[in-house]
């Protein structure tokens, strides 16, 4: 795991072991410290070589853990990442994944059709801003190109045209207002909020890297009395974020189901280790898609949307 | 330092009589002793000025309102990181210990519905507890406080995942939990409660630290150990009690978190540790122990988030708020040494 501390990862964590209860398995889970903690997830990989488990299920920092996989899989173990594919695929024996940018896309894409055809001026809060994380990439991507916006680069945030047209929905004109680091926690939304709201108070549209960073830009734009006109799209689908899309917290969220890739991690490591076939990875994906869509309590025509009581009936969390 | 100094005694006063300054450069030397917020002051004075001149929305009250709010749960827990680091100690804890506490009064209220101020009582409990603990254990065990703090950072943030569950627990506004989030207007400047409580802390533990024996006998154990002991101050009660009131600034910034988060959150806070250092650092309080005063810490505070807002405020990437960050805090030890350093 990332870490023991975001509860998407928890919910993973938990999903997991009563898969492993079910398949009769033994599971020893490791997080990290914070997110992005790269050295103890070697730590953790190099531990279960030597414990001689059968498999590890990893939901990967980046590309710095991919020599301790590769030790792994010499060493006999299958490799099954969670969450997020490896880079290259292939480092992970099959990976179970939401495809980030397209749950980036779909909330950009309602965005996009919600501004029909008003001006955008768009907050982007990321993750980080001192390490290349591909969740952060591809959700931020994901979402200017729903938008219709051309981010500029395949690696990094920050890259596309400050100022243009978008061509999503009935298209208009659009302003990048900022792009800042949030850490994926609330307080941290909350001051890159305030510090974007400063440099341009006409913010319409925020895309939030998560739900914590999406609760923490509306507790900043209540507190200068903006939340009213601002549209915040968050990604996650807990079930505690799900309730922000009914209050009208959230404009849109895109669902993820971390609790079903853990559980088919769980499945096809009992299955494998036990003699089975490899499951099969999704047409045209290098990934077996855990699917995600975009909820939200405001349907728009011509866009496939959740209720949020339909998404809340798979979601995690409490 | 004779072996017999009498316990009312300071050295500074009568060192400064003696060495009457004569060169600009001794000139502003002896100033800078005498007045260790002094340069962190200039610096955030010079930096607000560069930052208007650059963006014209860097001034605006509105703005500036929102880096003292900003810098509210940091400033409260440098308090407690400047009464510590006066005593030639450190706490790499005191984050850790903040989260647990803003997470408990949280989860009191909304899962076991307890009244909003037996929450805050219960949390602030907790935080002393937690400080008494790291106290005893450099005072009775004779660790160092690097280790010692280092070792609860661990512990404080294990409990808090365990305790916690990973989960976000929302506040309803009204409770009062949530009362330092509310903003009070003075003029164009808003503040919040937070902000207001936060400085009513720096005048409390500033009056205590200048005007007391308490802050006397403080300032003594930081400067020299063996001599406060000579002199017949209680070493142990001085040093456990810096930790303690460490844990009721971390009470308070605790409260203004969870004010700003709007419950608890295990992830919000999780930089506080450094952060708290760094503020004080900046501020002008030496590392070794002796020499600086609480209110610097403030400004420390405020130079980062002056520095994290002016840079976003102006489009930088903001990896270059780290790097300045970076380079005030060389510059400020620097300028410690230097006032440190014996006079020519």
């Amino acid at each position: 795991m990332k870490t023991l501390t975001n509860p998407y990862f928890v919910s993973m964590e938990k999903d997991a072991k009563t898969q492993a209860t079910k398949d009769n398995v033994s599971l020893t889970v490791a997080a990290g410290n914070t997110d992005g903690d790269t050295q103890t997830q070697i730590t953790a990989i190099d531990n279960a070589i030597s414990r001689g488990d059968k498999g590890i299920l990893i939901t990967t920092n980046g590309d710095a853990v991919n020599a301790a996989l590769n030790r792994a899989k010499q060493a006999g173990l299958f490799v099954i990442a969670l969450d997020t594919a490896p880079n290259p695929a292939g480092i992970a024996n099959l990976t179970y994944a939401t495809d980030n940018a397209q749950a980036g896309k779909l909330d950009g894409q309602y965005a996009a059709a919600a501004l029909n055809g008003k001006p955008a001026v768009i907050a982007m809060l990321d993750l980080f801003n001192n390490q290349v994380v591909s969740v952060d990439i591809n959700r931020d991507h994901g979402f200017l190109e729903g938008m219709g916006i051309n981010p500029g680069s395949k690696g990094e945030n920050g890259k596309e045209a400050k100022s243009g047209t978008y061509s999503g929905g009935k298209s208009g004109t659009y302003t990048i207002a900022c792009h800042q680091p949030t850490q994926g926690a609330i307080d941290g939304g909350r001051t890159a909020m305030e510090n974007c709201l400063s440099a341009n108070p006409d913010i319409n549209v925020v895309y939030a890297i998560n739900e914590p960073a999406g609760e923490g830009a509306y507790n900043a734009l209540k507190a200068a009395g903006k939340e009213k006109n601002v549209a915040i799209y968050a990604i996650d689908g807990s079930c505690a974020g799900l309730k922000n899309l009914t209050s009208g917290e959230f404009a849109a969220d895109a669902v993820q189901y971390p609790g079903k890739m853990a559980a088919l991690g769980v499945d096809s490591i009992a299955k494998l280790a036990r003699g089975g076939s490899k499951p099969s990875v999704t047409d045209g994906k290098s990934f077996h898609d855990t699917g995600t869509a975009v909820a939200a309590a405001k349907p728009l025509g011509g866009l496939t949307v959740q209720t949020p009581s339909q998404a809340a009936s798979a979601c995690w969390g409490n | 330092m004779t072996t017999h100094a009498d316990p009312h005694a300071t050295t500074a006063p009568a060192e400064e009589l003696l060495n009457r300054p004569a060169t600009l450069t001794q000139r502003i030397h002896s100033v800078l002793h005498r007045q260790p917020a002094l340069s962190p002051a200039i610096v955030l004075v010079l930096a607000a000025v560069v930052f208007s001149l650059v963006n014209d929305r860097f001034y605006a009250l509105q703005n500036l309102s929102l880096v003292i709010q900003q810098v509210a749960v940091i400033g409260s827990l440098a308090v407690g990181q400047t009464v510590i680091i006066l005593t030639a100690g450190i706490d790499l804890s005191i984050g850790a210990v903040m989260v647990l506490a803003s997470l408990l009064m949280s989860k009191l209220v909304a899962d076991n519905h307890w009244p909003g101020v037996v929450a805050l009582l219960a949390g602030a409990v907790v935080a002393i507890a937690a400080q008494a603990l790291n106290g005893l254990l450099v005072t009775k065990i004779k660790l160092p406080p690097f280790i010692v703090t280092l070792g609860t950072l661990s512990i404080f943030t294990a409990i808090t995942l365990i305790y916690a569950k990973g989960q976000t627990i929302a506040l309803q506004p009204g409770n009062i939990l949530m009362w330092t989030a509310n903003t009070v207007s003075l003029g164009q400047l808003n503040l919040t409660n937070g902000v207001l409580i936060m400085i009513a802390l720096y005048a409390v533990i500033g009056y205590a630290l200048r005007y007391t024996a308490w802050g006397r006998h403080l300032y003594a154990v930081g400067d020299d150990v063996e001599a406060a002991r000579l002199a017949g101050i209680s070493v142990n009660r001085v040093l456990l009690s810096a930790y303690m009131v460490g844990g009721l600034a971390i009470a308070v910034g605790a409260w203004i978190l969870v004010g700003r988060v709007g419950g608890g959150d295990p992830n919000s806070g999780l930089n506080a540790n450094l952060q708290s250092i760094t503020a004080v650092v900046i501020g002008g309080t030496s590392l070794f122990g002796g020499r600086g005063v609480v209110f610097g810490s403030l400004i420390g505070a405020l130079i980062v988030q002056v520095f994290v807002n002016g840079l976003a405020l102006a489009g930088i990437d903001p990896n270059y708020q780290v790097l300045a960050v970076g380079i005030l805090v060389i510059a400020a030890v620097s300028v410690d040494q230097w006032i440190r350093s014996v006079k020519s």
